[in-house]
């Protein structure tokens, strides 16, 4: 019995969610009195780990496994739990392995939860908490199969440092035939995305205009963040829609998010409540955003958000 | 070609959650409900295959009799068919194997489900049918195309997006960008009299298992007031984010 944490990689890297991953999988397998088994694929160095408790580390290398597909990942992670007898399966909430993980649940007739914020509150039975109604509430939900597999959602646990030796160990996974072909990928270079980015800056239709987006710009590059918007703005087109942060949207799990000119409408906040620290910026002081946020500034935005960048960049300096 | 839609019914996204019988049950007073989001995009994206490609729609949902009023709409949105599989929803294991049944004995070339639901928020339906009836599966679908028996498919993966193909039988977790918010329908009153007359079935439960229960349900702590600033002390910000919020 171990607990497997699976780890993405990126380019030879492992990504920077591991961290999270494996922070919170060695913490469960101490709860659970038992050894952590690290899952990586296609990574060159894996020292980095080692800081955060990965005391076993499975290294799978293989050129066919580069490009991510769905099946064919979901088999190799099942191989890999059933050759460490692994009954905790612990895996991220990117687009990828959300993709994954239903199809490795059936794979190893295990339960699933997604969407999960902390350890577990009671062993037997299982029981965890993750967030539903898209985080306007949260809920304690048991998985009652042998075989559990836990999504934690990002930016939940944290980091914890817990520093290890680590034992790296070879896997040689048979692989299966992919099914779907890539036709071709598209990567917005140089721009780090919402799901990635832990401070994420925001516009909404307070800025007038995509010829104002500016400010935002300056003020994510400076913060080293992603930007988002709100419906609005990309249903009029001002944003892509790849930006749209919401109930409807992309879910905001950010350490930090920075509102600017949103009026905090009960749809927007859901897609942003898990995020840790809100800052608003509005000249409404009766903005409904005023209530869900940690930290406001009563303010118009072409003004406030120029000087704001400007002091963060001496800031940092 | 045959179509099958999952439709997941879920309360307005302007509903406020609550919960009854000791948080143990959603509480569904005064709560409208609607077809999920993402589930609406899927029918309507559907509605063009009918149109343009001579597909049949039939829409399928597990629930009670509380959810034939959605299921209603979407037949008079244009679906042929409904079927209702007469079950609470326990969980995401239970609901794609009671589908999955379904589709055993009812072949579709494609099924089309939402991403994800609004309420249960599992994002693992569309997965779980799939892998149950090991048939293909592409989620967070923007668009999708079918000529003959391939698919051509537009997914959003972190940070950018790519094309895929396949062979059907697929099934697909759909979002927006399969339609846009301005194609959605609105059942005009001739679609509404014409929903009378389309079967609804409703067919009982296979006595699926599930695997994991909710027991429990809260809301989120009521936060602590916000903390202003004046726009004329935008240093005092930065202190705070750096030193009390500790997210610089
Ligand atoms: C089914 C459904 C789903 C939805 N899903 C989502 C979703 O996922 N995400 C989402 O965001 N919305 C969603 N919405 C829309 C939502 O209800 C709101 O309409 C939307 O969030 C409002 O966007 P906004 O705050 O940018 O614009 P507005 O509500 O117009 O607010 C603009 C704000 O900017 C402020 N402002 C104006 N000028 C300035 C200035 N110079 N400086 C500073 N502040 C200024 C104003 O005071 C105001 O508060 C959904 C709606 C429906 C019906
Ligand atoms: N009770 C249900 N009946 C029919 N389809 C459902 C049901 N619950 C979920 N679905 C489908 O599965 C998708 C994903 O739901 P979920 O796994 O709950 O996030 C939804 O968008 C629906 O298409």
């Amino acid at each position: 019995m171990s607990v497997l944490a699976y780890v993405e990689s990126f380019k030879g890297k492992v990504k920077k969610n591991a961290f999270e991953i494996v922070s919170y999988s060695s913490e469960l397998a101490k709860k659970l009195d038992t050894d952590l088994v690290t899952l990586i694929l296609n990574v060159n160095d894996t020292s980095e780990l080692n800081k955060y408790g990965a005391s076993k580390i499975l290294k799978v290398t293989n050129p066919n496994l580069d490009s991510f597909d769905a099946k064919l990942f979901a088999n190799v992670i099942a191989q890999a739990a059933k050759t460490t007898n692994s009954n905790h399966i612990v895996l991220s909430s990117s687009l990828n392995t959300k993709y994954m993980a239903p199809l490795l649940s059936i794979e190893l007739d295990a339960g699933y939860l997604s969407n999960v914020v902390e350890l577990p509150s009671s062993l037997s039975p299982f029981t965890i908490k993750r967030t539903s109604f898209t985080n306007k509430a949260f809920c304690d939900s048991t998985i009652d199969s042998e075989v559990k597999i836990i999504g934690l959602s990002s930016n939940a646990f944290g980091l914890l440092e817990n520093n290890t030796e680590s034992l790296v160990e070879d896997f040689n996974p048979s692989l299966i035939e992919k099914k779907i072909t890539i036709n071709s990928t598209e990567k917005v270079s140089g721009k780090i995305s919402i799901a990635d980015a832990d401070i994420v800056v925001s516009g909404g239709r307070g800025l007038k205009g995509p010829e104002n987006w500016n400010i935002i710009e300056e003020l994510a590059e400076t913060l080293g963040a992603a930007t988002a918007c709100s419906k609005p703005v990309s249903d009029m087109g001002w944003r892509p829609h790849s930006e749209h942060v919401g109930q409807t949207g992309k879910p905001v799990a950010a350490n930090l998010y920075i509102a600017i000119g949103i009026s905090g409408a009960i749809q927007h906040l859901a897609g942003i409540n898990s995020s840790k620290i809100k800052v608003v910026i509005n000249n409404d002081p009766e903005a409904p955003f005023f209530k869900a946020a940690d930290y406001g500034v009563v303010g118009d935005a072409f003004d406030v958000v120029p000087r704001l960048t400007e002091k963060l960049k001496a800031f940092k300096a | 070609m045959k179509i099958l839609v999952c439709i997941s019914h879920v309360p307005d996204t302007t509903s406020k959650i609550n919960f009854t019988e000791g948080d143990t049950v959603f509480d569904s007073q005064g709560v409208q409900y609607v077809i999920n989001p993402n589930d609406e995009f899927g029918l309507t994206r559907a509605m063009w295959f009918k149109e343009k490609q001579n597909a049949t729609i039939d829409v399928i949902n597990v629930g009670k009799s509380n959810t034939e009023p959605t299921l209603r709409k979407t037949l008079a949105i244009g679906a042929d068919k409904a079927i209702r599989i007469d079950s609470e929803p326990i969980d995401g294991s239970f609901v794609a194997r009671e589908i999955a049944e379904y589709i055993k004995s009812n072949n579709y070339d494609l099924i089309i489900a939402g991403r994800e639901s609004i309420d249960y928020n599992g994002a693992m339906v569309p997965g779980l049918i799939a892998g149950l009836l090991q048939i293909n599966f592409v989620t967070n679908c923007t668009k999708l195309e079918i000529d003959n028996n391939t698919a051509t498919i537009e997914r959003e993966i972190d940070g950018g997006k790519e094309i895929l193909s396949c062979e059907l039988p697929l099934i697909i977790g759909g979002q927006k960008g399969l339609v846009e918010e301005s194609d959605l329908r609105i059942p005009n009153m001739r679609g509404i009299m014409q929903a009378r007359q389309k079967p609804l079935e409703v067919i009982p439960s296979s006595n699926s298992s599930s695997k994991t229960k909710s027991i429990k349900f809260y809301k989120p702590d009521p936060r602590e007031e916000v903390k202003l600033v004046s726009p004329d002390n935008l240093d005092q910000l930065i202190d705070l984010l750096y030193n009390e919020a500790k997210v610089l």
